[in-house]
C-alpha cells in the first residue's frame, strides 16, 4: 500500500521539480538574452566609435560627407533646447494642475490625451510639423519647425512626471499652506514644486535625452546643414547628430562611416549618462518616486 | 467701543500678511503676489494652468485636425482601395496632370498600402510573439528570481535598451545583425527549419521581416518588462506566504498565484508595446529593406511599415507637381496616426481599471 503510493508522489514530485527548472532556466535564458543584447549593442557603438573620434570630429564642420561634427552637435542642443523652453511652461502647468486642481472633468481628459500623445509615433508628429510648419506657415525646414516638434514629442512627458512628482508633495503640507493664507500660485510655485523640484527635474532631464535621441521628428522640420547656426529662426536649416548616424551609414565611404560611428558614440553615451544620473536621483529618493523615471521611456514609437 | 473694534479689525486686517509672503531680495516674491492678485480678475492661477495644460491634449487635437484637413484630397481621391491596393504608383512625373474625381493627379498615379499595412502588421507581430514570452520570463527572473538588493542594477541593463535610441538600433542592426542574420543565423533556419511554413525560400541579404521583428522586439521588450516587474514585485506578500504554506514552491508560487493576479497588466503593457512597434520609424527603416508593392513571400522577404515608408518616400513624392503625393503621405500618417489612438487608448483604458481594482481591493 505503501510502497505505491510513495512511488506516485515521487513521480508527482519529480515533474513539479523538472517544471520548476524549466521555469527558472527559461526565464534566467530571457534575462540573458535581453542582457547580451544590450551590451552586444553598447559594445559595439563604444568600440566602433573610439576607434572612429578624432579631434577634427570636434572641431570641425561637416564637408559633404567628411570634416567633423560641430554644426551637428551644436544643432542637436539647439534643438533640443529649444524644444525644452517650448514644452516646460505648459508641461510644467499641466502637472500642477493634474495634480492639485483635479477637481472638474477637463483634467481626466487632458491626463488620458497626455498617454494617448505620448504613444503617438514620432514620424507622425514630424510630419504634422512639415505640413503645418514647414509647408503652410512657410517656415522651410528651420530651428523653430524642429523645437515645435520637440517641445511636442516632450510634452506629455514633462506633463506626467512632473505631476507624478507633485503628487508625492504631502497634502498636509499644501493644507498648511493654504490655511496660512497662501493663494493657488504660492502654494503650487514656492512650495509644491520646489519640493518636487528633483521629480520635475528629473523628467525634463529624460525629455531632455529623448530629444537628443529623436531622430524621425526632425528629418522634414529641421532639415539638414553643414554649416554652423547662423542665429535664424526660421528659413534656416540646421544640421543634428541622429542625421548623421541614418545618412552617412548608408554612404559607400570609411570617412562617412567614421562620421556616423562618432555621432552614435556621442547620442548613447550622452543618453546613458543621464539615464544613470536620473536612476542614481531617483533611487536616492526611494519609495513611490522611482515609478517616474520609469515611466518616461516607455510608449512610444521613435 | 464699536469704533475701537471696528478699527482694530481693520488695523489687525491691514496689518495681517501671510507669513510665506516675505520679501526677501531676489525670491520670485513680486512675480508671486501679481500672480496671487489676478486671482480677482478673470484669469486666475488655477485658469492659467489649466489653458496652459490643455496645450497638451490640444496638441493631439491639432495633429489628427491639421492631417484630416492636409489628406482629405487623398481621402476623397483613393477612397476606401487605398487601404486594399498593392500599388503605390506616383504616375509619370513628365506627363500633364490628369482629373479624376475632381483632383488634379498625374496620369498613372494610384495609391495603394495593402504592403505596408501587411509589413507594419506582420513585423509587429513577430516582435510580440517573441517580445511577451522574453518580457514574461524576465519580469519573473527580475522580480522573484533574484535578491532584492540587485534588482534595480540588473533591472536597470534591461530598462536601458528602452533608452536607446532608434537611430542607434538602426545602426547596430545595419551594420552588425544584418550581416550575422544574413549569412549565418538565416540560412541555417532555412535549411533546418524550412519544412515550416514561411521558412524555407530564399533568404535574401538579411533585410527583411523577420530582422525587423527581431530589433522591434528587442526596442519593445523593456516596455512589458518594467511594467510587469512592478506589478509582481507589488504583489500582496500574504499572496506568497499562502502560497508557500500549501506547500507550492518558489516557481509554482509564480505561476500559480502571482502571475494570474497580473494577467491584466500584462495585456495592457502588451498593448502599449503594439502601439510602440507599430509606430518605429529609424531602426526599422534601416533594417527592413523598403520593399515596395510586393506582399511578403516568407519571413526573410523585405518589407515596409507604415511609419519608415513616411520617411523613405518624401523626397520623390515632392517631385509631384500636384502635391497629390505629399497629401496621400499625409494619409499615410493620419491611417498610422488612428491606429497607434486607438491601440494606445485601448492600453490606458484596461491599465485604468486595473488600477482602480487594485485601489479597491487594498
Amino acid at each position: 500500500m505503501r510502497a505505491p503510493s510513495n512511488r506516485l508522489m515521487s513521480a508527482h514530485l519529480l515533474r513539479r521539480r523538472f517544471l520548476d527548472i524549466i521555469g527558472w532556466g527559461f526565464s534566467a535564458l530571457a534575462f540573458l538574452l535581453l542582457g547580451s543584447a544590450m551590451v552586444w549593442i553598447l559594445v559595439t557603438i563604444f568600440l566602433r566609435g573610439i576607434t572612429a573620434l578624432s579631434l577634427e570630429a570636434l572641431t570641425h564642420v561637416t564637408s559633404g560627407t567628411s570634416g567633423g561634427l560641430l554644426n551637428a552637435i551644436e544643432g542637436t542642443v539647439v534643438l533640443a533646447v529649444g524644444g525644452l523652453m517650448l514644452a516646460v511652461p505648459p508641461g510644467l502647468a499641466a502637472g500642477i494642475y493634474l495634480s492639485m486642481f483635479d477637481t472638474g472633468r477637463l483634467a481626466p481628459t487632458i491626463r488620458f490625451l497626455a498617454d494617448v500623445l505620448v504613444g503617438v509615433p514620432s514620424i507622425v508628429i514630424g510630419y504634422f510639423g512639415y505640413i503645418t510648419m514647414v509647408v503652410t506657415l512657410g517656415w522651410q525646414f528651420s530651428v523653430a519647425a524642429g523645437s515645435v516638434a520637440l517641445a511636442i514629442i516632450c510634452l506629455p512627458y514633462i506633463c506626467r512626471t512632473s505631476e507624478m512628482a507633485i503628487n508625492q508633495v504631502p497634502r498636509g503640507v499644501r493644507e498648511s499652506a493654504y490655511a496660512l493664507g497662501a493663494g493657488d500660485a504660492r502654494v503650487a510655485l514656492s512650495i509644491c514644486v520646489r519640493m518636487a523640484l528633483p521629480g520635475i527635474l528629473t523628467g525634463t532631464l529624460l525629455a531632455f535625452a529623448i530629444s537628443v535621441g529623436e531622430t524621425a521628428p526632425l528629418l522634414y522640420t529641421a532639415g539638414w546643414s553643414n554649416y554652423l547656426w547662423n542665429g535664424h529662426i526660421t528659413r534656416e536649416p540646421i544640421g543634428y547628430l541622429t542625421y548623421a548616424i541614418w545618412a552617412f551609414i548608408t554612404e559607400p565611404f570609411s570617412g562617412a562611416h567614421a562620421l556616423a560611428y562618432a555621432a552614435a558614440l556621442f547620442v548613447t553615451f550622452f543618453v546613458l549618462v543621464i539615464s544613470i544620473l536620473s536612476r542614481m536621483v531617483i533611487d536616492g529618493r526611494k519609495n513611490g518616486a522611482r515609478r517616474n523615471g520609469g515611466w518616461a521611456w516607455r510608449g512610444r514609437g521613435r | 467701543m464699536d469704533n475701537s473694534l471696528a478699527g482694530g479689525a481693520a488695523a489687525g486686517k491691514r496689518r495681517f500678511s501671510c507669513p510665506l509672503e516675505d520679501s526677501r531680495p531676489g525670491a520670485l516674491s513680486p512675480l508671486l503676489c501679481r500672480l496671487g492678485r489676478m486671482s480677482s480678475g478673470v484669469m486666475n492661477f488655477r485658469r492659467l494652468t489649466a489653458l496652459l495644460g490643455s496645450m497638451v491634449a490640444g496638441s493631439l487635437i491639432a495633429i489628427v485636425v491639421f492631417l484630416t484637413v492636409y489628406a482629405w484630397p487623398a481621402v476623397r481621391l483613393n477612397g476606401f482601395r487605398f487601404l486594399i491596393n498593392n500599388n503605390w504608383n506616383l504616375g509619370s512625373l513628365y506627363g500633364n496632370p490628369v482629373t479624376v474625381h475632381g483632383q488634379q493627379i498625374l496620369p498613372g498615379a494610384h495609391y495603394g498600402i495593402l504592403f505596408l499595412i501587411v509589413g507594419t502588421l506582420l513585423s509587429t507581430l513577430i516582435a510580440l510573439f517573441i517580445a511577451v514570452p522574453v518580457g514574461i520570463g524576465t519580469a519573473v527572473f527580475l522580480a522573484e528570481g533574484i535578491p532584492p538588493l540587485m534588482r534595480p542594477w540588473f533591472s536597470f541593463l534591461v530598462e536601458l535598451l528602452a533608452a536607446i535610441p532608434s537611430v542607434v538600433y538602426g545602426l547596430w542592426g545595419y551594420v552588425v545583425l544584418i550581416p550575422f542574420l544574413g549569412h549565418h543565423l538565416f540560412p541555417f533556419m532555412a535549411k533546418w527549419l524550412g519544412f515550416l511554413p514561411f521558412f524555407g525560400g530564399s533568404t535574401g541579404s538579411g533585410y527583411g521581416l523577420l530582422t525587423a521583428g527581431l530589433v522591434l522586439t528587442l526596442m519593445i521588450v523593456p516596455l512589458i518588462t518594467a511594467t510587469l516587474r512592478d506589478a509582481l514585485v507589488s504583489q500582496p506578500v500574504a499572496l506568497r506566504e499562502c502560497a508557500m504554506a500549501l506547500g507550492a514552491s518558489r516557481f509554482e508560487t509564480v505561476r500559480l498565484v502571482l502571475l494570474p493576479g497580473v494577467r491584466r497588466v500584462l495585456v495592457g503593457s502588451s498593448i502599449l508595446a503594439t502601439g510602440r512597434a507599430l509606430g518605429e520609424t529609424m531602426a526599422v527603416l534601416m533594417v527592413s529593406g523598403n520593399a515596395l508593392n510586393y506582399l511578403p513571400a516568407n519571413i526573410y522577404t523585405p518589407i515596409s511599415t507604415m511609419a519608415s515608408f513616411i520617411v523613405s518616400q518624401l523626397d520623390s513624392a515632392l517631385q509631384d507637381p500636384t502635391g497629390m503625393a505629399v497629401r496621400s503621405l499625409a494619409e499615410v500618417a493620419l491611417v498610422l496616426c488612428l491606429i497607434s489612438i486607438f491601440v494606445n487608448g485601448l492600453a490606458r483604458v484596461l491599465l485604468y481599471y486595473e488600477g482602480r481594482r487594485n485601489v479597491r481591493t487594498k
